[in-house]
């Protein structure tokens, strides 16, 4: 019964300096909601920086991380030989997969795909060449590449190869220095978030001098004299992220129009997504953990200095 | 209930408040500190809840000592020590009934418990119409009692009071002594500085006289 008791007095105290807290920010609507701003902003820029590179990674996912070899055959090597270099090629370490594309497929798959039928049709005959097309191993090095090439190319009956795979490299070391950076800002705002609530809990607790002396004064604890202020740093922050979730999914909705028609010419079926319900509720909790933390930090600063004695 | 061993105050800059005070008051028993200004009335009450902590000697509260006290148990020792002060240090932005509710808020007391000694306290010092009212439309002598309706809500052992009627008419100072009276005849210990002879010798408690830090 008394555990209960105390539970009981605990949660008491809790929601009553919660609750209080909130009166406060309430009593003072303009810097409230100024700090709010502020934090809604500070976490809404790298939420929707990451929500950016997520789409990126969708966008550009259908291309999978494998470099690929298209080796071009000379147009005369037979049907049977086709296939055994196609098995040679598969035989090699780094070679996940061989496709054999003869002319005929690889005419109508151009002819499909870039819309070219008219000019194709003009041709007397088919000018593609047979094609092995092969999928490496994801970061294969370059000298196993180099090694590969030189085995192939002295395949007898190879004409021309190529690796398409550096453009790719390029993208995916372009976003993984777009995601280094964006972790980076994300970082720097997360303390402008954490310093900025701070600041206000400063504030605050210069205004509530007198309360806070007058509390310790008659037996108040540390922790009851901190909790209010924690509160209030809690409440920005989580305010904060609401705030940062409404801008991201306008943002989000603003921009699905515009990007949904840059996907259609290049015929993709992508579109953009927000931050999701997972997103939200974590850019919430982002915000409150960082109020709470700026709250925590101007607490532990400048609660001391404040004693009735002095 | 209290005791001073060889008690010294120095404050920053040299001035000695306190030189080697040794002084008990007994448990229940009404005390005035009297003496001239600057003889150390106010650093002897202070003491005591610790808002200062002596330079040497030994400060014992209900047997225990405070110079052993940690500083996390302070507040658990300023909740058993009524203070009532000459400005009475009101929140002047909550009702009268949210200052006197402050020390049983801190000490976690259930709701109901809270609305009953409230208006106990309220009722006692005669303020119980003005529960709704703001502090600074109070007169002086209101003010001062729901600083003791503040200061003896949670019924502590011990009532300290400085200046109490430092800024009262005689017919009001001699209203608020009755009041602790009142409370030291349900077993309060009182201890009281103040100025103010002619009424302490009317109503013919004992005195503590200090003089530069010392019993006179």
């Amino acid at each position: 019964m008394r555990g209960l008791d105390s539970l009981k007095r605990w949660l008491e105290q809790h929601a009553r300096a919660a609750i209080g807290a909130l009166g406060r920010l309430a009593r003072r609507p303009a810097g409230s909601l100024m700090t709010t701003a502020v934090v809604g902003i500070a976490l809404a820029l790298p939420g929707g920086f990451l929500v950016g590179l997520d789409n990126l990674e969708a966008a550009t996912g259908g291309w999978d991380g494998n470099p690929r070899l298209s080796v071009f055959l000379e147009k005369d090597v037979p049907e049977d030989q086709q296939a055994r270099m196609a098995d040679r090629l598969r035989a090699m370490d780094p070679v996940l997969g061989v496709e054999r594309i003869d002319p005929d497929t690889g005419l109508a798959e151009l002819r499909e795909q870039t819309g070219l039928a008219d000019s194709l049709s003009l041709l007397d005959d088919n000018p593609l060449p047979p094609v092995l097309d092969a999928r490496l191993i994801e970061g294969i090095g370059s000298n196993a590449t180099d090694t590969l090439l030189a085995e192939v190319q002295s395949m007898a009956g190879v004409d021309e190869i190529r690796l398409d795979r550096l453009w790719l490299e390029r993208l995916q070391a372009l976003t993984s220095l777009a995601g280094r950076v964006v972790t980076l800002v994300a970082l720097l705002l997360g303390l402008t978030v954490a310093l900025v609530v701070g600041n206000t809990i400063r504030l605050d607790i210069a205004n509530a001098r007198p309360e806070i002396e007058i509390t310790k004064l008659i037996g108040g604890t540390d922790g009851f004299v901190r909790r209010p202020f924690l509160y209030a740093g809690l409440w920005h922050g989580l305010a904060g992220g609401v705030l940062a979730a409404l801008l991201m999914n306008v943002g989000v909705a603003l921009i699905t129009g515009p990007a949904g028609q840059l996907a259609a010419l290049y015929d993709s079926g992508f579109v953009p997504t927000g931050p999701g319900l997972s997103g939200t509720l974590a850019l919430i909790a982002t915000g409150g953990g960082l109020g709470l933390l700026g709250a925590w930090l101007a607490v532990g600063r400048h609660l001391a200095d404040i004693e009735p004695g002095h | 209930m209290i005791r001073f061993e060889q008690v010294g105050k120095r404050y920053p800059g040299g001035h000695d408040a306190l030189r080697g005070l040794s002084v008990e008051v007994a448990r229940g028993e009404m005390t005035f500190v009297t003496g001239p200004s600057g003889a150390g009335k106010s650093t002897f009450l202070r003491l005591i809840p610790l808002l200062e902590r002596p330079t040497r000697g030994n400060v014992i509260i209900d047997g225990v000592n405070l110079a052993g006290l940690p500083r996390r148990r302070i507040p658990f020792l300023r909740r058993r020590i009524g203070v009532v002060f000459q400005n009475h240090r009101l929140l002047q932005d909550r009702s009268v009934f949210d200052n006197v509710a402050l020390p049983l808020i801190i000490a976690g007391r259930p709701h109901q418990e809270v609305q009953r000694r409230v208006r106990a306290a309220l009722d006692k010092v005669g303020l119980l119409t003005r529960e709704r009212a703001d502090p600074v439309t109070l007169s002086g002598g209101e003010q001062q009692r729901v600083g003791i309706a503040r200061a003896v809500v949670t019924r502590p052992p011990v009532l300290l009071a400085d200046e109490p009627t430092g800024n009262l008419d005689p017919a009001l100072s001699e209203e608020i002594m009755q009041l602790f009276q009142q409370f030291n005849q349900v077993g309060v210990t009182v201890v009281i500085a103040s100025h103010d002879l002619s009424l302490i010798q009317r109503l013919g408690h004992r005195r503590i006289q200090l003089e530069e830090g010392r019993l006179a």
